[in-house]
């Protein structure tokens, strides 16, 4: 008995797209609380701002910045039928996602080392402004590492499908998808780094 | 697949990574050089020039149909008036 696949490419990448406009809105709730509370506590969000570690931010933007274009050039190498390139490429991407991973661990080791950390002492005794400018620092950006952990392991597994040659220049939806995802996880960060690193 | 895909030429997706590292650059100079909270706005700007540029090549919206480009517009309209609508609010409290 054969089987017959049932392709539908359109509808496949308007269903990631769909699911990234709901995904834009979670992350627009916290984008605009921070807005109202930027409103009530401008100079609380500024000593706040300042103290954040813009080397870090600054890093972090460049190595997703990098690894949205091994994504994209990753869908170009498929879309050739260079498998081997497309594989490189991704493992590139997951890399940077470590490696990103690896050095918000640092951040926050050096922050919570500080005492800064929702409910911490120091921020307790501070202005109010302060401990809810680091609060929506934390929920946002974890939030955001999230789904940088859940766009690496999507990679992953596309990777190791674009190794199989189940995934190949006649059917590649799959790696779209991924890459789509992992440039919204870029596309997020953009706006974090400038309202919570830049706030000096 | 009967579907036309366009292809992105890494030479393009290169160009628009330097774009990106270019405005990265310029947003923390701006905010090195210009103090106060005014500078957000700026910040911002910046930073929606950058989205405009994922979202039309890295995630290649320049090339889709038009169905896709109006659920975009649709998708940021909503969040616009969320956030416009919560202004009217906040500031005028």
């Amino acid at each position: 008995m054969s089987v017959t696949l049932h392709r539908d490419y359109a509808g496949a990448k308007l269903g990631m797209w769909l699911f990234l406009f709901t995904e834009l809105l979670l992350f627009g709730g916290l984008f605009l609380l921070y807005a109202a509370y930027l409103a009530r506590y401008p100079q609380e969000f500024g000593a706040a701002g300042r103290e954040m570690q813009l080397a870090f931010g600054t890093v972090n933007t460049v190595i997703l910045i990098t690894s949205s274009l091994l994504a994209a050039m990753a869908v170009t190498a498929i879309q050739r039928n260079r498998q081997q390139a497309a594989f490189r490429l991704l493992v590139g991407t997951i890399l940077c996602a470590l490696v990103f991973l690896g050095n918000k661990y640092l951040e926050w080791s050096i922050e919570i080392g500080r005492g800064i950390y929702p409910g911490s002492e120091r921020l307790v005794a501070g202005p109010p402004g302060e401990s809810v400018f680091y609060s929506l620092y934390y929920l946002t950006a974890g939030l955001h590492g999230l789904h940088v952990l859940i766009g690496g392991f999507f990679l992953a597994l596309v990777a190791v499908r674009v190794r199989m040659g189940t995934i190949h220049a006649g059917d590649f939806v799959l790696l779209e998808n991924g890459a789509l995802y992992w440039h919204l996880v870029d596309l997020i960060w953009i706006f974090i780094f400038p309202l919570y690193y830049l706030i000096l | 697949m009967s579907e036309q895909h366009h292809i992105i030429s890494y030479r393009k997706l290169i160009a628009v990574w330097a774009g990106l590292l270019f405005l990265t650059a310029l947003t923390v100079w701006a905010a090195r050089h210009q103090v106060g909270i005014g500078h957000v706005w700026i910040s911002l700007a910046i930073a929606a020039a950058k989205g405009g540029l994922v979202i039309a090549v890295f995630m290649h919206m320049r090339y889709e149909g038009r169905l896709l480009r109006w659920l975009l517009f649709v998708a940021l309209s909503v969040l616009a008036i969320f956030i416009g609508l919560t202004f009217f609010d906040v500031l005028y409290r």
